[in-house]
């Protein structure tokens, strides 16, 4: 399955980065020579195989359900590209 | 007095301890070293007077004549993808140009409680996508090495942790981190000469260190020695409830644990791992690798882990699949780099954002990851790989019915000329293709050196142990280190 440049726009949206059409375009041979690697998977034989969850078994931990951490705003803004009032900050939504 | 930078992390702490020297002493050795080196770009952010601060504390404490720290005197490095309170962590990324976290992650603030000194934030491959560090936005790292015969190519140290095994190699620092997702410690140690060990997944904990792909993203050390490589592992494990994949276990004493006599081990050859065409040099090295474990006492087996060709491509797709997850987090809202255009809205933001802040190689993995994770796409890719990954890991398992460690080579050639692969991401991503599928499977696994090519490069041998079992790949590693007799260093240029 090859991947044309309307798909790598696609890609490029989902992926919220913004390409130029001439970005776009060399990447399309780029990622069907990726794409067309990875496709040898196809030819494994995993009848009755479960995909992996955890690579070594483990056991998932319960805690007391009680308030562990907060009350550090400065600190979780300290590195905000921009803070405005105790809030981050963006431009204007209007959906 | 002998070059104190010519110690190792063992040396500087007896030798410490004794009263040989001070921690002062090291300290100051250590930073006129990195300040020296710039040619080699090893440090982002160089910090001589925290190595100081720590030295003058252990120096004081010793006066005193307190309880000396597992590490006092001690300086290191520290891979920048290790959040550092108070100090630029960068991923190597213009993203995350300028973030100075205000908290300090599980693994570095263990070495600093264990009394380590830190002498720089290490630069690495972009977010650690790479094995060669020419994706880092602060510049390629300069391999110390240099072909012999006059050729003045500068060399690849590697990745990721490419600014860690240059820096180890130059004596900048005698033992850093490492992060290996798919032989990001092994493959750098292996092309300059020194030893690094990744550890069980689950052993380190992720907790503060920049995410890469969280199923495979494990934190090992990096040093010249095997046992330099115990005592640092030692003082970077253990349980840590912030990181849920981290394993409850105690931290073995793997220092007082070593021992090179194999004498009852089985030592498995995987033969998927010397295809045609493999380098003969790297052939040869791995059969006199198999000759020193026989002699330190172990049996040699022939195993097979018949997945093993799947490992790469299987890798390529989960890793970039969890990339693209993870750094979905780099938004230009909450911290990082923002690129805000001229009536832009808040998406076109991300996009602009994330079009300045991410290096090619890292847009890439995103865009591949975000499509096999995407509607339509996501069985035949991710779940396939994830399958696939199984079977991979039923082939260690089965083949540790059989023996006790595996012996592999750790990559495919000696390090390549900078540039010379960077035109072609598959080229590029084959480098991994030893170190990978025990990265798949959350095996320990260790490189260490094993001679020079005849370029007067170095190669390295890989052990791969049963999950848990570091002390067998550390023993095995040291019974290599004391056959293989690896003094060779890089003649100093810089």
């Amino acid at each position: 399955m090859s991947i044309d440049l309307q798909t790598v726009k696609k890609i490029a949206s989902l992926s919220r980065i913004s390409v130029t059409d001439a970005e776009a375009e060399a990447m399309v041979p780029e990622l069907n020579n990726i794409l067309g690697w990875v496709e040898q998977l196809g030819e494994v034989d995993v009848t009755g195989v479960q995909p992996m969850t955890a690579v070594i078994p483990n056991h998932q931990r319960l805690r007391d359900d009680a308030v562990t951490d907060g009350n550090v705003r400065d600190k979780v803004l300290a590195n905000a590209p921009q803070a405005e009032h105790g809030f981050f900050a963006v431009p204007k939504v209007i959906e | 007095m002998s070059d104190l930078t010519d110690l190792t992390v063992a040396e500087i702490r007896d030798g410490f301890r004794a009263g040989d020297f001070s921690a002062r002493d090291v300290a100051e050795a250590f930073n006129a070293n990195v300040a020296a080196a710039k040619a080699l770009n090893t440090f982002i952010v160089e910090t001589p007077e925290k190595a100081l601060a720590a030295a003058d504390a252990a120096d004081r404490a010793k006066a005193a004549g307190e309880a000396l720290k597992p590490l006092a005197g001690v300086p290191i490095g520290m891979k920048d993808l290790f959040c550092t309170q108070g100090v630029q962590t960068t991923a190597a990324s213009h993203m995350l140009e300028g973030f100075t976290p205000t908290y300090e992650s599980t693994v570095s603030a263990k070495l600093w409680d264990a009394g380590a000194g830190m002498l720089g934030k290490l630069n690495l491959d972009q977010f650690a996508m790479g094995s060669s560090n020419e994706t880092s936005y602060f510049g390629n790292v300069i391999s110390p090495w240099k072909r012999k015969g006059g050729d003045n190519a500068a060399l690849a140290p590697g990745g990721s942790s490419g600014g860690s095994s240059a820096a180890i190699a130059a004596r900048l620092c005698p033992a850093a981190t490492g992060t290996d997702t798919g032989g990001s410690i092994r493959q750098p140690a292996a092309f300059t000469g020194i030893s690094g060990i990744k550890p069980t997944y689950g052993r380190c904990s992720r907790w503060g260190i920049v995410a890469f792909a969280s199923s495979l993203d494990q934190a090992g050390p990096m040093a010249r020695t095997v046992r330099d490589n115990a005592i640092m592992l030692e003082n970077m494990a253990g349980f840590d409830p912030r990181d849920s994949t981290s394993l409850d276990l105690e931290v073995p004493k793997w220092e007082a644990g070593l021992s090179s006599d194999l004498r009852g081990k089985k030592v498995g050859i995987p033969k998927e791992y010397r295809p045609d065409g493999l380098n003969a040099e790297i052939a040869a090295l791995w059969d006199r690798g198999i000759e020193w474990l026989k002699d330190a006492g172990a049996e040699v087996v022939e195993v097979s882990l018949p997945h093993t060709k799947y490992a790469l491509p299987t890798y390529y797709i989960i890793a970039p699949a969890e990339a693209s997850s993870n750094l979905a987090r780099y938004d230009g809202v909450r911290y990082g780099q923002r690129d805000l255009p001229d009536g832009a809205g808040l998406q076109d933001m991300y996009a602009a954002t994330r079009a300045m802040g991410f290096g090619p190689e890292v847009k890439r993995r995103i865009m591949i990851g975000t499509y096999v994770l995407s509607a339509g796409f996501y069985d035949a890719y991710y779940t396939q790989a994830q399958k696939v990954r199984a079977l991979i890991a039923r082939d260690f398992e089965q083949a540790f019915e059989k023996c006790d460690l595996l012996l592999t080579p750790t990559a495919p050639s000696a390090s390549f000329a900078l540039g010379e692969k960077q035109a072609d991401p598959l080229a590029m991503y084959l480098n991994d293709v030893f170190t990978v599928p025990a990265s798949l499977a959350g095996l320990p696994a260790m490189a260490v050196p094993g001679g020079l090519d005849g370029q007067g490069l170095p190669l390295g041998l890989q052990i791969i142990g049963k999950a848990l079992d570091e002390q067998t790949v550390l023993n095995a590693g040291l019974a290599i280190e004391e056959r293989a007799g690896f003094a060779a260093r890089p003649e100093k240029w810089w």
